[in-house]
């Protein structure tokens, strides 16, 4: 049975309404149901970013709503979407993910700590995650000392943490050596699985798009072509 | 949690944190130094002027202040006595019968201050016999007097002598006594050592011809800070031919000393932590400078503005009171030597000093107060200077923080 996680009901985004008006994203309409593992593509400039903050209620759409689960999330105040945030979106950045003081794991306890989660229940569940990652020989390490692919496992790790209702990764890899790049997607692609973890990530990446399941490209913000993928092995 | 993040965020830039808080270990030390040794400086004048002699208020007749003369006594009752001492927040109370005379010894003839004291109570109002360096203090009927160790030596007298005194008595009277020396004090006030002696009050309404009658009560407050309060009090509850006056009204040119001392001071420590803040402040810029992103991110991710911005706020405090906290501990053992190794001044302006009566010796004083001032001030300080960088917190918009 296919569940709607993400409901984006045609959304628009105009930045410089005023001035020079750029359509970042054009009247999108897009559903995303459970368990996907899907790939957003297009040139630079074609709005997979403006998309998946809007997705991830950290901008606001100038037009129409995403609605998460029943909860429509560009009706929820600034504080409140925080809150929602931090129970039902995992973020993967590109880059400045983890918090420079903290070792690894204290970067995946950290969001559990916002949740106010138990201390038995955080401790159990960093180990679990670190060696789903594959770094629980990483634990006590800061983020300095960890290579750029080790870095994204950990954010991957954190974004787990908190069970988010889907995962959001705007060009996870595009720091990334091809081999590092690789192993995250098959790291991301396993949590996917396993764990039926639904997964949205941008990229640029041809091995990365040959990955997804579902590949949405995006051409001067709106939807080019929306194809579900077979080469999944 | 937060405490603890905000206390590693500190140590990112060691460095500059450490310079951050050098300058306000500096700041702190300094404002400690020099307010332990004003407040020392102020509590040695007042113990030597106010707490050895004048005490902390007096009642007299109505005008003595004014015209220090035996027509100006009142008479000494159980009822004016008890008034006073039933007034709330008073320790003690000891009569004093004054005049100013000669002292000879057939040779030597010097002016001095007599007073006629109760002993026992004079004791508790003035612990005078903690000055007395040889001899013995004083008994209730006895016909000798205390001499301070200034005038005994103008005099060239010493214990067992006698020591006549000559003065005018009530009413322009004559008052003429042959007195032995029982005793010797030393005061730390040169105006007092130099010129006070000290007979039992009997013995001086006696010699001045003035039975019953006292100039002064000296009162005793329990608590040297309710001073103004209880002169107000008795004030209020006494009969109008009754004056009371603080030591600030009896001796204003200390008072206003005193004040004018500390205004100028406040005014030099606020200037230099002014200074500091700007320090402190150019920290907290740059820090807030480096981190938009993470900032952003954090918000992305779900931590509260309210939580970022008590993080910011920690930081200000910790780095403030870190610094000041070290300060602290170093002025510690300063101000500790400076106490047990008093500057002593000489020249123009221990004579300046002299002149309020008193030694021009500078002892600091470790007063638990000083140091809680400068951590209260720099704690305001710390948290004054994160408003900004709160403000910038609450209004950050995380999209556009991480793209910076
Ligand atoms: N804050 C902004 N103000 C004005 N225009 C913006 C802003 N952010 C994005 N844009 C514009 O919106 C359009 C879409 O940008 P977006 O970052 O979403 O593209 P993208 O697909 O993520 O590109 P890339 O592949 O380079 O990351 C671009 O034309 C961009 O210049
Ligand atoms: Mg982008």
């Amino acid at each position: 049975m296919k569940t709607t996680v993400i409901d984006i009901h045609n959304v628009s985004k105009i930045y410089n309404p005023d001035t020079i008006p750029v359509h970042a994203v054009n009247g999108v309409h897009l559903h995303i149901e459970r368990g996907e593992f899907t790939a957003l593509v297009g040139p630079s400039g074609s709005g997979k970013t403006t998309l998946l903050n809007i997705i991830g209620g950290l901008d606001v759409p100038t037009e129409g709503k995403v609605v998460i689960n029943d909860t429509d999330i560009t009706a929820l105040s600034p504080n409140r979407l925080i809150q929602f945030r931090l129970h039902n979106i995992g973020f993967v950045f590109q880059s400045f993910n983890l918090i420079p003081v903290l070792t690894a794991s204290e970067n995946v306890e950290f969001i559990m700590l916002l949740q106010g989660a138990p201390k038995a229940e955080r401790e159990r569940r960093v180990k679990e995650l670190m060696h789903a990652v594959g770094l629980s020989d990483k634990m006590d390490v800061r983020p300095a000392q960890l290579s750029g692919g080790q870095q994204q496992r950990v954010a991957v790790a954190r974004a787990l943490a908190s069970k988010p209702q889907f995962i959001l990764a705007d060009e996870p890899t595009a720091n990334l050596d091809s081999q590092s790049a690789t192993n995250l997607l098959d790291m991301m692609a396993q949590l996917n699985r396993e764990e039926g973890m639904t997964f949205i990530f941008s990229t640029h990446d041809a091995r990365v798009i040959e990955r997804a399941r579902r590949v949405i490209t995006l051409v001067d913000g709106r939807i080019a072509s929306d194809t579900a993928s077979v080469s999944v092995a | 949690m937060l405490l603890q993040l905000a206390w590693r965020n500190l140590w990112r830039n060691p460095n500059r944190s450490f310079i951050t808080m050098a300058s306000v270990w500096c700041a702190v030390v300094l404002a400690v130094a020099m307010s332990s040794l004003q407040k020392g400086v102020f509590d040695h004048l007042i113990s030597n002027v106010v707490s050895f002699y004048s005490g902390y208020v007096q009642v007299h007749r109505t005008g003595y202040q004014s015209e220090q003369t035996l027509e100006n006594s009142f008479p000494l009752t159980d009822s004016i006595q008890k008034a006073v001492l039933s007034s709330p927040g008073v320790a003690a109370a000891t009569p004093r019968l004054e005049a100013f005379a000669l002292a000879s010894t057939g040779e030597k003839t010097k002016g001095c201050l007599v007073a006629g004291i109760a002993p026992d109570t004079e004791e508790r109002v003035t612990r005078l016999k903690s000055k007395i360096v040889a001899g013995a203090y004083l008994q209730d009927s006895a016909q000798t007097i205390l001499i301070a160790e200034g005038l005994a030596k103008r005099l060239q007298t010493g214990l067992g002598d006698t020591v006549i005194l000559l003065g005018q008595g009530y009413y322009g009277t004559t008052a003429a006594g042959k007195y032995a020396v029982g005793g010797i004090l030393r005061f730390g006030s040169p105006a007092l050592n130099d010129q006070v002696v000290f007979l039992p009050l009997a013995a001086a309404q006696h010699w001045l011809d003035a039975p019953g009658l006292a100039t002064t009560l000296v009162v005793s407050p329990e608590k040297p800070t309710a001073t103004e309060r209880i002169a107000a009090q008795l004030r209020a509850s006494l009969p109008p031919d009754f004056e009371t006056l603080t030591w600030q009204e009896m001796m204003p040119d200390i008072h206003e000393h005193i004040q004018a001392d500390t205004a100028s001071s406040a005014i030099i420590l606020g200037v230099l932590y002014l200074l500091i803040s700007f320090g402190i402040f150019a920290t907290l810029l740059m820090m807030l400078a480096e981190r938009q992103r993470e900032f952003g991110m954090l918000v992305a991710l779900g931590m509260k503005k309210r939580q970022l911005a008590q993080m910011v706020m920690f930081e200000s405090v910790l780095i403030t009171l870190t610094g000041c906290l070290f300060g602290i501990l170093a002025s510690i053992p300063l101000v500790w030597w400076l106490k047990e190794h008093p500057i002593r001044i000489t020249g123009e302006m221990a004579e300046v000093y002299e002149k309020f009566g008193f030694e021009a010796i500078f002892p600091a004083s470790l007063a638990p107060s000083i140091f809680w001032n400068q951590a209260l001030a720099v704690l305001i300080i710390g948290l004054l200077l994160s408003l900004y960088p709160i403000a910038k917190v609450l209004f950050l918009k995380p999209v556009d923080a991480m793209r910076a």
